[in-house]
């Protein structure tokens, strides 16, 4: 792996933690979920984390954040405290949305983190009007909108990238291609099979396909898409080809792909290729990597107590936010 | 939109074309490009644009070309708009007002005749405007836009060229929720919104020649509805007859009418009757049973004789 972008030993550091903070805090949210304690619909974020972690630190505080329902990594790689997120998953008060949200639905305004988007495809022309008002109030804000490769069949997909082109707004379209959507391989949903990003490029949309479990490698796309969309030329199509180790969902028992396949992906896990890549760099130490490994671990416990000893939202909250 | 910068409109043909019955001719000239902008034909994300940019400080009016057009915003109005303030606890709101014409008996057949008002005046989260006159229009449509939340404002296209009544410069809004009493009347209360309410007033005209006094309601919001004015019409009149274009299976009517059976029940001299459009899967576009299916004054007329008879 070449040092493609400049990167200094703090933020080596940086990244390894925000990515094995994402994985603990997964891990830790299954088995939350095994326990009864995290009810629903959960989706783990496991195998990706170098995605979030590559792409969303390159973002400024004026620049927003939008995805999909896989959220809980894009939502800790924005900097949104890990208590209230693991809360909101608990369905408790002190959650992200007082427990009004749940998993799917991770909100934190003031990090400009705007959800967690449960209907496919749905956040693309809202990440379309967020940009769409940055532009006309004079902004130098960006929108990263996150999808997975379910969502590019949807209309709203094509009307998204044609609409911010066509008026050349400030947005970083990151499509985050795990292969699958739920349990359909792309190569039976997507007719232009693999390389979706080439259709960005027929709305004219510069779009370039990235390996998603090098984390410098979308770090430096990253970087290099939010240039060019501040430039104010208009929107940027990243794809990143990644893979989630997990199920679609915890009720996924996986019965559509072969464990040899998730496997030979595991080979490629973001965490310990960029764990390799560090200390063959001599960028960190073993010794200072076991150390971020005991943080985390302490931190996620933490995380994990307060989401455990957290109230219930009160009944009468049902009632909050309501006027038609 | 020249008192407040944040309002903008979007939607098909609303600038150059300035609208396709020219609700914003000349807004071009005066507002510019980056506030009356025409989009391509792309309603799901005309609605959702208008989302972004509202949960972004804007006061977007999104304009759906005619009501037909509106299913594939259901999505992101249903399914986003009426959610957000819930769903992230008051974390952000969506201030802004789809706009759409609607309605039959303008020769328009399946595609250009739907009244879509039922759909989301079901939904929590969503406010349903209809009003019958150019004042009212007016009124509040202002308040829409300055109200904090998803407003669907809803016109019925035949009163664009049917209805004239003074609109006064001066500055002024009507509250959302406020049904208005617009003929009073002692023996029979009839409730209605949209172009229905110029029928019935036509209809009650011929009712007070035959010497039957008809107090029609104008409910003017379907969403939330005003159920004070409904009932204490009701209260005073004893009898109910609630008017409306749109078929009547699971439309507004059937939701005024149990509002009245469960609060005005003891006061009802006779039964909470529905006139409403056939059930039929679209407006035919043969003038004559196009006729059919519309509701008139006579046809209004005849339903309040036989009610008042009780």
């Amino acid at each position: 792996m070449e040092l493609a972008v400049d990167i200094d030993k703090n933020q080596v550091a940086d990244y390894y933690r925000q990515m094995l903070m994402i994985r603990r805090f997964e891990e830790a949210a299954g088995r939350l979920y095994l326990q009864g304690l995290v009810r629903g619909f959960l989706h783990l974020y496991i195998g990706e984390e170098a995605v979030a972690v590559g792409a969303i630190p390159v973002l400024d505080v004026q620049d927003y954040v939008i995805t999909h329902y896989r959220d809980h990594g894009h939502a800790l790689a924005r900097g949104v405290d890990p208590k209230a997120v693991m809360a909101e998953l608990c369905g408790k008060a002190t959650g992200t949305s007082g427990g009004k949200g749940g998993s799917m639905h991770i909100f934190d305004v003031d990090r400009h983190f705007m959800g967690g988007h449960a209907i496919v495809g749905g956040q693309l022309p809202i990440a379309t009007g967020l940009a769409l008002s940055i532009k006309q109030r004079g902004g130098d804000g960006a929108v990263m909108c996150f999808f997975g490769d379910g969502a590019v069949n949807e209309g709203e997909f094509h009307e998204s990238l044609n609409l911010a082109s066509l008026w050349k707004l400030p947005v970083i379209f990151f499509l985050e291609n795990n292969l699958y959507g739920m349990g359909s391989h792309v190569d039976k949903t997507h007719a232009a099979g693999r390389d979706i990003y080439a259709s960005a490029e027929y709305y004219k949309i510069p779009a370039v396909q990235i390996d998603g479990m090098d984390l410098l490698a979308v770090h430096e796309a990253s970087a290099e898409a939010l240039k060019k969309v501040r430039s104010g030329d208009g929107p940027v199509f990243l794809e990143a080809m990644t893979y989630r180790f997990r199920g679609h969902s915890m009720a996924d028992p996986v019965a559509y792909r072969e464990t040899s396949e998730v496997e030979e992906w595991r080979v490629n896990d973001p965490i310990e290729r960029f764990k390799s890549f560090s200390l063959a760099e001599g960028l960190m130490s073993e010794d200072e990597l076991a150390q971020i490994d005991r943080e985390v671990i302490e931190t996620i416990e933490e995380v994990v107590e307060f989401a455990k000893n957290s109230p219930e939202p009160e009944l009468d909250s049902l009632w909050d936010n309501v006027y038609a | 939109m020249q008192r407040d910068e944040r309002v903008f409109i979007l939607g098909e043909d609303v600038g150059a074309r300035g609208g396709v019955f020219l609700a914003t001719d000349g807004f071009l000239e005066e507002f510019g490009e980056e506030r009356v902008i025409d989009t391509p034909l792309a309603e799901a994300s005309i609605a959702a644009v208008a989302i972004g940019a509202a949960i972004h400080g804007m006061r977007p009016i999104a304009e759906i070309e005619f009501a037909d057009f509106i299913w594939p915003t259901i999505n992101q109005i249903v399914g986003e708009a009426a959610k957000v303030r819930y769903g992230t606890n008051g974390q952000l709101h969506v201030p802004m007002v789809l706009r759409a014409p609607q309605g039959g008996g303008v020769r328009g057949a399946l595609y250009h005749s739907q009244s879509v008002e039922a759909f989301f005046a079901h939904t929590p989260g969503l406010k349903v405007v209809n009003p019958a006159t150019p004042y009212d229009a007016k009124g509040l449509l202002k308040s829409a836009i300055r109200d904090e939340d998803p407003v669907i404002f809803l016109e019925h296209k035949r009163t664009y060229r049917l209805v004239r009544g003074e609109v006064p410069d001066e500055e002024y809004t009507i509250p959302l929720s406020s049904a208005d009493v617009k003929l009073e009347g002692e023996d029979l209360s009839v409730i209605t919104y949209g172009l229905m309410v110029h029928h019935c007033l036509e209809a009650a005209q011929t009712l007070a020649d035959e010497g039957v006094s008809v107090e029609v309601v104008d409910l003017r919001t379907l969403r939330p509805l005003d159920s004070e004015t409904i009932l204490e019409s009701v209260r005073k009149t004893g009898k109910a007859l609630i008017v409306h274009e749109d078929s009547k299976a699971g439309g507004i009517g059937g939701e005024v009418a149990s509002i009245i059976g469960e609060e005005a029940f003891e006061y009802l001299d006779g039964p909470v009757t529905r006139l409403a459009g056939p059930e039929v899967p679209a407006m035919p576009f043969s003038p004559a049973m196009e006729a059919m299916y519309m509701l008139d004054a006579d046809k209004i007329a005849d339903a309040m004789r036989k009610l008042a008879a009780y």
